[in-house]
């Protein structure tokens, strides 16, 4: 196969090797070959990237596959088609489905899947205990050498302290990280919305931000006594955001991400009960939200994710207190953190620090960098690109998302995975060769 | 000029001059309530049905005489809305709902927002008669118009709500319509029934029931759920309840000596209230209830297309 690619003359900026320039990029045989002037090629393919921004592709920490047992809801191949419709060329995928991914032949199943479906990468991130129920380690050294790159039982907060500790000493004798979506259910009680203005306007039953405090507290103490790599899922509060600031200046191993709806919305949006804002963790006040910004934007938090949780319109038509928790995003993730670089809330440097290399680092995934050597994943964006966010022209194939109808400015064009563009707004998938 | 609002889903969207004709409008159909004939022809030909899905006696009766009065068609239905029962989802009662083409919905429901949902489904006027913890703004539009009957200008007025306000939709519907109205609440209960932000509601936080009571003219107590205490831990029990947070003659010497005594029913004898103050010249407990028929009949007056101006001509 004639396995070169030339992206010309756009401005390339990948912040783990702090390249800001216009350019070209040259990938071979799937890597990134060079970057710069490359010069006069011939009989290359080329991709004219004039006006166009040109970084890693971008790298999800955090989504929602529902392969294997809710396949009507998404599967790896749709999941792995929206990814890459939103110029994610990673995602990493939690082991909450039916079977749980607790063991090596669910998470041998998903990567085959994502083989098949040849579109973003797909990494799995397994459960930390058997049947996510908090209650007996998984094989971890079995799981690492199947391919899963963290553990988590996500969605199923770690409630034991002492299960805690052996996770993260476990984990660590074989370089996993160890992720917690962190709620004390005895005081979240699973509240539909934040206790806040949201409750106080609707009667609903709500989780205090201090039902995510007290766990993560809880679990950068267990971090101080075992010293083992952990990560934050989904921060949401001002409360978290200082507490992961203070860790970090003490020297913790500890990473945090945030949640794209996290950093755009607050409980405001829930105030007419449109279940497309239900999510757990739940949307919280203004400063809960700028604090999260100024996480970003400091490096209190590392990464930025969509938590893309897909659920069918049925799941979702329902009163708001029976509704399942979950809005997908991989689709509308770089629009809407435009919209903060926009309105001077975030440096574009920073928003794609925290979408490439932020995240990479967390996990140690071999992605988000155009590196010579690295695989070649790289995004095309046009960042004066409008558009209206359309849910029935989403690629994933469910619609549960908080921002239907919104006038974007700017998105992906044209996602390259390992040396092959297989997404072109506005045509869609490519065919392979 | 007809009523703005296809729907009435909470006081929060009502205008101080939307609550203002309701009140004027129920006046009218007060006087027809006084009548020997009580019945007027305005509602003839009109579907309503009263959807029903959490057990209520009080609120659906009220409906069911206002919706007679004015010659509705009145249907009643009472699926069970268990969220752990398998069967037909709300959306499928919306659509049902639809098919037989009803003008007037009105509904009771476990869940916070349920109301607002079939609005977004059904072409039908949507009453709420109560939604979970959200709002009962019925209850709270009969409530200012029963304090309005007794003389009282809202612009002078203090109120006290007494209970567990957190996890009351009458309490909530009560504190936007009388604030909007221009008097003054105070709320009161022990901290785990008060939840953080009622200011940001309009209300004013009082912990001791002699501060609540201090020169109010109105004390409003709610209903406590007696099996919230306990099992949630928001109260230890219903004697201590009483002792600190029920009504006495005692306590109401802290009032203005003309001040009222309401409750939205259904009482809890010696938790709420003693006997003999929901029984006392300063109840007006039963006023309330007629006065539920009347601003129900003007609710439905008024959903159905029915003029604020000529209420009177056309019954
Ligand atoms: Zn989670
Ligand atoms: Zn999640």
């Amino acid at each position: 196969m004639g396995d070169s690619l030339l992206i010309r003359g756009g401005r390339l900026l990948d912040p783990s090797s702090g390249l800001d320039l216009v350019g070209d990029l040259l990938i071979e045989d799937g890597l990134v070959a060079a970057v710069g002037d490359v010069g006069a090629t011939k009989h290359l393919e080329e991709l004219d990237a004039e006006g166009l921004l040109v970084t890693p592709a971008l790298v999800d920490l955090h989504v929602h596959l529902r392969e294997p047992g809710a396949e009507y809801k998404e599967d790896v191949r749709t999941g792995a088609a929206a990814a890459v419709a939103g110029g994610f060329g990673t995602v990493c995928c939690m082991p909450n489905t039916s079977p749980p991914n607790d063991c090596r032949a669910v998470t041998e199943l998903i990567l085959a899947r994502a083989a098949e479906a040849g579109l973003a990468r797909v990494r799995p991130v397994a459960g930390i205990s058997m049947g996510l129920s908090g209650k007996g380690l998984t094989e971890v050294a079995e799981l690492k050498a199947a391919g899963a790159v963290a553990l988590s039982d996500d969605g199923h907060p770690v409630g034991d302290a002492g299960f805690m500790r052996r996770a993260l000493e476990y984990a660590s004798t074989f370089g996993m990280v160890v992720v917690n979506h962190c709620e004390e259910l005895s005081l979240s009680r699973r509240g539909a919305v934040h206790e806040g203005e949201a409750s106080t306007w609707t009667g609903l039953r709500a989780q205090p931000a201090a039902a995510e405090e007290v766990m993560l507290a809880r679990d950068l103490l267990l971090v101080g006594l075992t010293r083992a790599r952990y990560h934050a899922a989904h921060v949401s509060t001002a409360g978290s955001v200082a507490l992961l600031r203070q860790a970090k200046s003490d020297g913790l191993p500890v990473t945090a991400e945030v949640t794209v709806h996290h950093l755009l919305l607050t409980d405001e949006a829930c105030h007419d009960f449109d279940t497309n804002t239900k999510c757990n963790p739940p949307l919280r006040s203004e400063t809960d939200r700028q604090a999260c910004v100024a996480g970003v934007l400091d490096g209190t938090i590392d990464a930025v994710v969509t938590d893309h949780a897909p659920h069918s319109p049925n799941d979702k038509a329902v009163e708001f207190e029976d509704a399942p928790f979950g809005v997908i995003g991989l689709e509308t993730a770089l629009p809407a953190l435009l919209r903060l670089v926009e309105r001077d809330e975030l440096s574009l440097e920073v928003l794609v620090a925290r979408l490439t290399s932020g995240p990479a680092s967390c996990f140690g995934l071999e992605a988000g960098t155009l590196a010579p050597g690295a695989p070649a994943d790289v995004t095309l964006t046009d960042l004066s690109l409008r558009h209206t966010v359309r849910p029935e022209h989403f690629l994933s194939r469910s619609a549960n998302t908080p921002f239907a109808g919104w006038e974007m400015r700017g998105r992906a064009v044209t996602t390259v995975v390992g040396g092959r563009a297989v997404y072109r707004w506005p045509d869609g998938l490519l065919p392979h060769p | 000029m007809a009523f703005a609002h296809k729907s009435l889903l909470g006081i929060a969207q009502l205008s101080t001059e939307d609550i203002l004709t309701i009140l004027s409008v129920a006046e009218t159909f007060y006087e027809i309530s006084e009548r020997r004939i009580k019945k007027v022809p305005t509602l003839r030909g009109k579907t309503v049905v009263n959807l029903f899905m959490e057990p209520s006696t009080r609120t659906r009766a009220s409906f069911e005489i206002a919706e007679k009065r004015l010659s509705a068609d009145g249907i009643n239905l009472s699926p069970s809305s268990s969220s752990t029962k398998k069967g037909e989802t709300l959306l499928d009662t919306a659509r049902n709902l639809q098919a037989m083409h009803p003008d007037i919905l009105v509904m009771r429901h476990r869940a916070a927002g349920a109301p607002h949902f079939l609005d977004r489904h059904i072409q039908a006027a949507i009453i709420n008669a109560g939604d979970g913890a959200h709002e009962h703004p019925t209850q709270a539009l009969l409530d200012a118009f029963t304090i309005r009957r007794q003389g009282m200008p809202f612009g002078r007025l203090n109120v006290a709500i007494i209970g567990d306000i957190a996890h009351s939709r009458v309490a909530r519907s009560n504190i936007l319509c009388l604030t909007r109205l221009g008097a003054n609440v105070r709320v009161c209960g022990p901290r785990t029934m008060l939840q953080p932000g009622l200011e940001a509601l309009g209300a004013t936080v009082c912990h001791r029931l002699d501060d609540a009571l201090d020169g109010v003219d109105v004390a409003m107590a709610l209903r406590v759920q007696l099996e919230r205490f306990g099992g949630e831990a928001l109260l230890p029990n219903a004697r201590e309840y009483a002792r600190q947070f029920g009504l006495n003659r005692k306590r109401l010497e802290h009032m203005k000596p003309d001040g009222l005594v309401m409750h939205p029913g259904p009482i809890n004898r010696g938790v709420e209230m003693d006997p003999e103050v929901a029984d006392g010249e300063r109840s007006v407990i039963l006023e309330q209830v007629t006065s539920g028929v009347a601003v129900r009949m003007a609710l439905l007056y008024l959903m159905a297309g029915g003029s604020p101006d000529s209420v009177v001509k056309e019954s």
